[in-house]
């Protein structure tokens, strides 16, 4: 797992939100289009690219794409 | 000796809930985007006087007439329900009563949700092999519309009320294969009615939100979904696997596989994770919503409807949720 295409993979998680202004720094969850849906697609993505677990409560305590790609390396 | 399924027939109430009904209610919310995800466009509602055991009523009556069926027939009830008619009785002795069941035929209710047809195929399956009972009529009825907060409109836009019955007999369209089940009761607070069973026998009266924003209030039901989620992409793929071995049956010969019809999100990741292409995979959930135990028998009852006939033809069926618990079995039809 690598930065850069994690954060490109994560950013095609969303419908509406531009992939472009999603970058390592970007807090999701102050992005509009963020809500208990995206919560599910995202436990889908990285459990279906990763193989691993992240759980709701998790995805809330990370700030940036970067935190959270960190929370992920660690498992 | 062989169990098979009979016949199914389902029963839904009246009334409906439809996305337009919802986005009247809470018109800041996308309704529309939602029901895109979850897959779903109305949920029927049982109506303020309709318990789960009229439902039942009804779903058996109607499967008594479609199928020819006499209630003299009928040796056993099985009633599948977590909103019984009271404390007690059994709500299956009162069914056995308004039926016309004989008084010689044994009757009980058990409570599980979603996981609940294929537990009740199992429980039936094992009366006949005992010899205990020939012709068990198992019912699954469910409103949990009674139990979700009027404001809770995530829950709302999911969950339908229903009730199927079907006929396990020892012969019949559909042969009941090999189980597997599980159980994980460290999922119980997930998804919950927390207040009026004996361990918290008052009304608590508080209505909050969970860390989530999900309403959260004892008297409801609460369901933390991202964890309902997390439980189903861990369970479920190695559920199908063991359930296929445990029948001595590769992928390739699954023909159909019908799961709980959660969501239609849910079970979109839940296919791709078990590599299970969409032509063999049922969905079929957008006038219905998620109607618990009776999922499955429904979509059983509409597969048949549009009869699809092979020459052999296997069905996996897959339910899992409230508990936690889980089942799966094979139909051979």
């Amino acid at each position: 797992m690598e930065l850069q295409d994690f954060v490109k993979k994560f950013a095609d998680q969303f419908d509406n939100t531009d992939p472009e202004e999603i970058t390592a720094s970007t807090r999701y969850q102050e992005l509009e289009e963020w809500s208990s849906l995206t919560i599910l697609v995202v436990i889908t993505f990285v459990t279906t690219e990763y193989g691993k677990a992240v759980t709701g409560a998790e995805l809330r305590s990370c700030e940036t794409v970067e935190d959270l790609y960190n929370l992920i390396a660690t498992k | 000796m062989k169990a098979y399924i009979n016949s199914i027939s389902y029963y839904l109430p009246e009334s409906t809930l439809t996305n337009q009904d919802l986005v009247k209610e809470f018109p800041e919310w996308s309704v529309e985007k939602v029901a895109d995800k979850i897959g779903v466009r109305q949920r029927h509602i049982a109506s303020g006087e309709e318990t789960a055991g009229d439902m039942a009523v009804k779903a058996a009556q109607k499967l008594f007439v479609e199928h020819a069926i006499i209630p003299e027939s009928i040796d056993f009830i099985l009633f599948c329900t977590q909103s019984p008619d009271y404390f007690l009785p059994t709500t299956a002795c009162i069914i056995q009563n308004k039926l016309g069941i004989p008084t010689t035929a044994g009757a009980l209710d058990f409570n599980l949700g979603c996981s609940g047809y294929i537990y009740g195929l199992s429980l039936a399956k094992g009366l006949i092999f005992a010899g205990i009972a020939k012709n068990i009529l198992l019912l699954t009825a469910e409103t949990y519309s009674k139990y979700i907060h009027p404001l809770d409109k995530g829950n709302r836009s999911i969950f339908g009320d229903g009730a199927s019955a079907t006929l396990v007999s020892t012969e019949g369209f559909a042969e009941i294969g090999d189980f597997v089940l599980g159980t994980d009761g460290r999922g119980a607070d997930n998804l919950i009615v927390r207040a009026g069973g004996a361990r918290h026998p008052e009304t608590e009266n508080t209505v909050k939100a969970d860390e989530g924003g999900a309403l959260l209030s004892a008297d409801h039901l609460y369901m933390n979904g991202s964890e309902i989620f997390n439980f189903t992409l861990r369970s479920v793929p190695p559920l199908v696997k063991e359930t296929l071995t445990k029948n001595g049956l590769e992928m390739v010969d699954a023909d159909l596989f019908v799961f709980h019809q959660a969501n239609k999100y849910m079970l979109n990741s839940l296919r791709k994770l078990c590599a299970i292409s969409q032509e063999a995979f049922y969905v079929d959930m957008e006038d219905l919503g998620n109607t618990v135990s009776s999922t499955i028998p429904i979509g059983l009852a509409r597969v048949r409807e549009k009869a699809i006939k092979g020459e052999k033809f296997n069905i996996v069926i897959i339910g899992f949720g409230v508990g936690y618990s889980w089942g799966g079995c094979v139909l051979k039809c």
